[in-house]
């Protein structure tokens, strides 16, 4: 696993390093002062800027990184070309640890049938008496006594919309004091004086993806004012210390121009690529104070978005719930697999890029806010796998009709319209095993 | 109505085709004088068919140009229904709006005092030029450094309008100085109204943006109107400041205005739905805040139909799809912009026609041309009974009300689960069976 992490970093790297020297930018500058004070007056509104991006590509997409891994096998293992019972059917052929459905039902028993769901339980048809009430005042309770494990706990059945942005505060432990503030300014002073190269890789990606988006163009400044500090931020580099990752690194040249030293680029250890804004772009609904979005979308970054594009084997890592997607669609939906295995349309390969994403633009906002209520309240990813096998599930009947990778895609190309709660809830709980 | 000379083309229906006792008419004929989604809407509804220019209608689908011209010389029997009412104008042409909203305003506070009549107080100070220029100008004075924004009367879509600080500016224009060659031609001196411009907008993203909300009105007198729980948010495509009053892009946010912004890119859309919007507001800040918001909001449609209430001539074969327009303030306090007659039905992207489609469908439902409604329906599809002569309220068990509040059957930018309530409510259509 590290050593397909170290060879995966280092085609980023020389992906990035040759983009440089293609155009003739420096990975990093610092901008003369004119700049800067136009910069400075202008950091409301980037996004009126139009800047020249035709020449940047993004310097990887999702499907670039799947192919990382599909690769991955470990040398040990028997390996045989026949397709049986026992053999694993899709693309992730390294064994990793996963929870079957039974042993999922004892990790998210909240989620069962017999407890009160926002998702569900809030429907126009049922009496907010039953649970809606009652939850939301516990909520009012939990904020004002600002006690972060309870909050935890409480978001497991979900967030109630006027309480969702304190919530999620308590449980990142994010607050909006002077020191925060400060942190960002100074980020902010960063941007200002120096231009990076990754800066046109994000301005691209927000035009590309959330620009685009029904939901978040509003949001379009939002993110470059907090996507530009995010890759100067130092602090971030932390985070290395528990991913197996390593951190990206150039060269730079001394003064003199005899040393070179290796310093990490960006700042931040992190190298966006395309669809990495819709990260930040479902939080614009809960914060618009640039400091308090900023805040709570790194500690989201460094808790649980990292582990989303970094080859590990940890349970909350993208290979493992890639895993965990095959291994629940082969369990329990195996006619279906193979249906679609047989017409080349692996279902990972279709439910990888909402994997990565954890879902952010693909579902209606109101649903992935409640979907990432989960993922705070369980300190897991591994929801959005199982979510992603509940969504072939409920599409089972018109995929096993499709004859193409094409028309299985077309079959799960809008999932707007989908709850995320009653698809879970049935998954888990009413599956028999 | 009094029976005039009949015209050809003008005909209502005579009608030989009697309505049974008991029984919808199995044919309806409609005439359908513009087209967007309502000639989709009219032309899928089945049993209605399309007449042309001579032939007897029962509905009459007309845009207010056809309404001024044939109106007064139409016959119209009992069950022919019309798009518009005759004077409609009162409550849409900005001039007429504000004299009427003032007059009432004035006659709530001799009969119910200072605090009802406040509640007349969403629409920005305006006056109505040339003939209340000299006001107009105290009332400048009296606030140095303030913008006004001068509108046509009868204009749409955004034309003809600009911002203005100094008195320099307008007397000017009124000098002719500065119109434009368009304005200079028009024949007869056209009223505008000078309006106090909101200068601190809820904004969202540092962008303005304005709520469009539909209101359906089938009688005055009594009043009886219906909100539609749909609707969208409008957003202007540039960042809101208030350096550049001449930039008619940041600060209209008309989609026709939009179209034509540098920035502007179809691909993009600059709406929200109503649920989406209510939803925002609602994690800023917290649910009872956009109760409240929603409240208000709905004071400003009964208010403004009760202004116009004894004014507009009412008549049982008409009624009147109204486009509102509404902006919120940074205080989320809502301001009435203005009230459209002939709201677009032209659609701007496939979930916008998905929106007017709806709207149109559950339009004709309670026009029910089809004679399937009993009249004590408190809601047809996404529509919600508003206002019956008095307040509506909903339906609530009384177990679960702590104490005797009433609720209002209003759910603007609420779940619109039309479909399943269309299927529980009405009888499928003549010669169709319940799906």
């Amino acid at each position: 696993m590290r050593k397909a992490q170290v060879n995966w970093e280092k085609r980023i790297l020389k992906s990035l390093n040759s983009m440089c020297t293609e155009l003739g930018i420096p990975l990093a500058r610092k901008r003369p002062v004119p700049e800067q004070n136009e910069l400075t007056n202008k950091w409301n509104e980037m996004g009126t800027d139009e800047p020249d991006l035709s020449k940047f590509r993004p310097v990887y997409a999702p499907k670039d990184f799947l192919e990382v891994f599909v690769g991955l096998k470990n040398p040990n293992n028997e390996r045989s070309e026949d397709l049986t019972v026992r053999s694993h059917w899709g693309l992730i052929q390294v064994s990793l640890n996963g929870r079957d459905i039974p042993q999922m039902r004892e990790m998210y028993p909240e989620l069962g049938l017999t407890y009160g769901q926002l998702g569900i339980d809030d429907h126009t048809h049922v009496p907010p008496d039953l649970f809606e009430s009652e939850h939301i005042h516990i909520g009012k309770k939990v904020v004002s006594e600002q006690d972060s494990a309870a909050a935890q706990q409480y978001s497991r059945q979900g967030c109630p919309t006027g309480l969702r942005a304190q919530l999620w505060s308590l449980i990142l432990n994010t607050t909006n004091d002077p020191e925060a503030i400060t942190h960002y300014e100074q980020l902010k002073a960063r941007v200002i004086h120096h231009d990076l190269l990754v800066d046109n890789l994000i301005y691209k990606d927000v035009k590309l993806t959330a620009s685009n988006d029904d939901y978040y163009f509003v949001f379009e400044d939002y993110l470059y004012q907090v996507l530009l500090c995010f890759s100067r931020d130092t602090a971030v580099l932390e985070h290395f210390n528990y991913n197996c990752a390593s951190p990206p690194k150039s060269c730079m040249q001394s003064k003199s121009g005899s040393e070179q030293c290796a310093v990490v680029y960006p700042p931040n250890g992190v190298i966006p690529f395309h669809g990495f804004s819709m990260y930040v772009a479902p939080l614009c609904f809960l914060y618009n104070e640039p400091s308090k979005l900023y805040s709570v979308f790194r500690e989201m970054y460094i808790r649980y978005f990292f582990r989303l594009h970094s080859v590990s084997s940890h349970p909350s890592g993208i290979v493992s719930l890639c895993l965990q997607f095959e291994r629940l669609l082969q369990t329990h939906l195996p006619q279906l697999f193979y249906h679609l295995r047989e017409i080349g349309a692996q279902p990972l390969r279709i439910a990888f890029k909402w994997i990565v994403r954890a879902f952010s633009g693909y579902l209606s906002t109101d649903q992935l806010l409640l979907l990432w209520d989960r993922i705070l309240g369980y300190d897991s990813l591994e929801i959005v796998a199982v979510l992603a096998a509940a969504v072939f599930a409920f599409r089972a009947e018109n995929l096993m009709e499709v004859t193409s990778l094409a028309s299985a895609e077309a079959v799960l190309a809008d999932l707007s319209t989908l709850k995320v709660m009653p698809l879970l809830q049935i998954f888990l709980f009413a599956t028999s095993v | 109505m009094s029976k005039n000379k009949q015209t050809a083309g003008h005909k209502g229906a005579y009608s030989s085709q009697k309505k049974k006792e008991g029984e919808g008419r199995s044919c309806i004929r409609y005439r359908c004088g513009l087209t967007n989604t309502i000639q989709d809407v009219l032309n899928q509804r089945p049993g209605w068919v399309e007449v042309k220019d001579d032939g007897d209608w029962d509905f009459n689908w007309c845009d207010v140009g056809w309404l001024r011209e044939n109106f007064d010389h139409s016959y119209m029997e009992e069950h022919v229904r019309i798009s518009h009412f005759r004077n409609h104008y009162e409550l849409t042409r900005k001039n007429l709006m504000v004299k009427n909203l003032k007059r009432y305003r004035k006659t709530l506070e001799r009969e119910a005092g200072r605090l009802e009549a406040s509640k007349c107080d969403f629409f920005p100070c305006t006056f109505v030029l040339p003939s209340e220029y000299h006001i107009f100008v105290e009332e400048f004075k009296r606030s140095p450094g303030s913008t006004w924004i001068m509108k046509p009367v009868a204009r749409s879509q955004g034309k003809g309008i600009f911002l203005f600080r100094k008195l320099k500016d307008i007397i000017d224009w009124r000098k002719d100085g500065t119109r434009s060659e368009e304005q200079k031609d028009e024949a007869q001196v056209e009223s505008y109204v000078a309006q106090r411009y909101i200068e601190n907008p809820y904004l969202i993203a540092g962008r303005k943006f304005d709520l469009r909300v539909y209101v359906l009105v089938t009688s005055y007198i009594p009043l009886k109107a219906w909100l539609y729980r749909d609707g969208f948010a409008r957003f202007s495509n540039t960042r809101f400041s208030l350096s550049s009053i001449d930039d008619q892009y940041v600060h209209l946010t008309n989609v026709a205005v939009q179209k034509t912004s540098p920035d502007y890119d179809p691909e993009k859309g600059c709406k929200w739905q109503m649920q989406q919007l209510r939803r925002y507001l609602t994690a800023k800040h917290g649910f009872e805040t956009v109760q409240t918001l929603y409240k208000e909001i709905d004071n400003i449609f009964i208010r403004s139909l009760l202004s116009v209430q004894k004014t507009i001539i009412n008549d049982k074969h008409c009624f009147e799809l109204y486009g509102y327009d509404i902006l919120l303030d940074q205080d989320l306090k809502p301001w009435l912009i203005e009230v459209n007659a002939s709201p677009s039905l032209t659609a701007s992207s496939q979930e916008d026609y998905d929106l007017k489609y709806r709207l149109l469908e559950d339009t004709l439902h309670i026009v029910d041309m089809e004679d399937r409604l009993t009249g004590k329906e408190k809601r047809v599809g996404g529509f919600d009974l508003m206002w019956n002569d008095g307040p509506v309220h909903t339906d609530v068990g009384l177990e679960t009300l702590g104490s005797s509040c009433l609720v209002a059957n209003t759910h603007l930018g609420c779940v619109n689960d039309r479909q399943k309530q269309l299927q529980q409510l009405l009888k499928p259509f003549p010669g169709q069976k319940r799906t």
